[in-house]
């Protein structure tokens, strides 16, 4: 699981697959490498002899999944084999994608029977391996890829729970960065706080355990403002949200996010799932 | 909320607009938009003042109220009140929440409207839809969901808001701003 974090994922939505199935990841393997190939191939002159040796791998993520209802998660990377200085070859992931959908069940419940939801998709790599993989796989399953951005109000309720979330060793500073529409130069402020009074601030704002609402998001974003404003006379209440960065991860409005903790992965993932789901309906 | 904004409506006689401390001028109404995007309330209101109409009409600008006490005597009469919500702004919103409780209770019969813009960029709103969707319904007051800066939904808005206008004024017989609370029954309520 460590390969999951201190890299930069680009999130997208993904409507339910069509007949995919868990025992054919072997031949999805075979096919995907052919198609990877081939598209990688179009445009150059065609050489016999050179082996591009690209290999694709389908693999399951274990532990990645909410409740027993969720599907389990697919991990699909391209591995190129490269030569080393010492004439060996060695085998280098340079793209991986993965599926999966965590505590999506309640909101999935209509969905027939052929179909597998995993609304989440995450990828990290070139853009041209991304699209690649997202033709197939449009192609195959019959399913829709969108790229999943986040509204200013979703980020306000992650910069909360993330928060509220305890770590224990290397507290990084919550940092928030605003857009301010400006002309002619668009303008970010960035705001950090330290994570103990981040932290001792969520502890005051929120009431019960494990529970959070729409009002202690608010609270505790608008006490931040309010300091804010008080030392440089700025409303960034009249901004827009559109990064933040807590020692859990940090995550940007257009959909990009990085893990920093896996003890807290399970509930992000969650937050996000969620997201999918409401951008597929 | 009602019996609140009566008290401290008593308290500061003179920073409250209330809809019936003036007499009417014949054959004109006026319009009073509160918002903070100043630019669009000027583009709203110039659209306003291009359309046909066969009555005088005087459109008020502010970003806030209280209204400056200072003009009170030579502002006409308040007949209709456009709250400009922009969703992407929470400061905006926080600043109209502000504002209506210096607005006397009777103008809630139908004199106040709530223009909500920005809904459009899902990625740029601040601010909770249910919290919108509540101000409606706390404060009797419909809400008209546009995107100003679009010429046609601008004009189409216009012609809306002139329409409520000309009721609010009196000057459609046998129609009173009251039957307004007909636009915000869903289908829910039946």
């Amino acid at each position: 699981m460590a390969f999951l974090l201190r890299k930069q994922w680009a999130l997208y939505s993904v409507t339910p697959l069509y007949k995919f199935s868990y025992a054919n990841m072997k031949e999805y393997s075979r096919h995907l490498s052919a198609f990877v190939a081939a598209e990688k191939q179009k445009g150059l002159a065609m050489v016999v002899g050179i082996d591009l040796s690209i290999k694709v791998i389908f693999s399951t993520l274990l532990g990645l999944k909410g409740t027993d209802r969720d599907q389990a998660a697919i991990l699909v990377q391209i591995a190129s084999k490269t030569q080393t200085i010492s004439g060996k070859e060695e085998e280098k992931v340079v793209w991986s994608g993965w599926f999966c959908c965590v505590f999506g069940d309640e909101l999935l419940e209509n969905v027939p029977e052929d179909f597998i939801c995993l609304p989440l998709f995450l990828a990290n790599g070139a853009e041209t391996y991304t699209a690649i993989i997202g033709t197939w796989f449009q192609k195959t399953f019959d399913c829709c890829f969108s790229r999943l951005t986040i509204s200013p109000l979703n980020l306000a309720w992650m910069a909360a729970m993330w928060t509220g979330y305890k770590v224990d060793s290397h507290a990084v500073a919550t940092e928030l960065i605003f857009s301010v529409p400006c002309i002619p130069q668009r303008l970010d402020i960035s705001y950090a706080i330290h994570p103990e009074d981040a932290q001792a601030l969520w502890d005051t704002v929120q009431n019960t355990q494990g529970e959070v609402t729409q009002e202690e998001v608010d609270l505790f974003m608008d006490c931040l403002y309010s300091h804010f404003h008080r030392h440089f006379k700025i409303h960034l209440s009249a901004t827009r949200l559109v990064k933040v960065s807590t020692s859990i991860a940090s995550v940007h409005s257009d959909g990009n996010l990085k893990i920093l903790q896996s003890k807290y992965l399970i509930g992000v993932l969650m937050l996000l799932t969620e997201l999918a789901i409401l951008q597929i309906q | 909320m009602q019996r609140q904004q009566r008290f401290e409506s008593q308290r500061a006689k003179m920073s409250v607009v209330r809809p019936f401390d003036k007499l009417p001028v014949l054959n004109s109404a006026a319009i009073l938009l509160v918002g903070t995007d100043e630019d669009l309330q000027r583009q709203l209101a110039q659209t306003i003042l291009k359309e046909k109409k066969d009555f005088k009409i005087s459109i008020h600008l502010a970003t806030s109220l209280p209204l400056p006490a200072e003009r009170d005597h030579i502002r006409p009469r308040i007949d209709l009140i456009v709250f400009m919500i922009n969703v992407q702004s929470k400061y905006g919103f926080k600043n109209i929440e502000a504002s209506l409780a210096h607005v006397d209770a009777n103008f809630f019969l139908g004199k106040v409207c709530f223009l909500v813009t920005g809904v459009g960029r899902v990625n740029h709103c601040s601010v909770d839809m249910s919290a919108v969707r509540k101000l409606g319904d706390v404060y009797c007051s419909p809400l008209v969901f546009c995107e100003l800066e679009l010429e046609g939904i601008r004009i189409s808005t216009a012609q809306r808001l002139l329409r409520m206008l000309q009721i609010c004024a009196g000057h459609v017989p046998g129609v009173s701003a009251l039957f307004f609370s007909s636009l915000m029954r869903s289908s829910n309520d039946e």
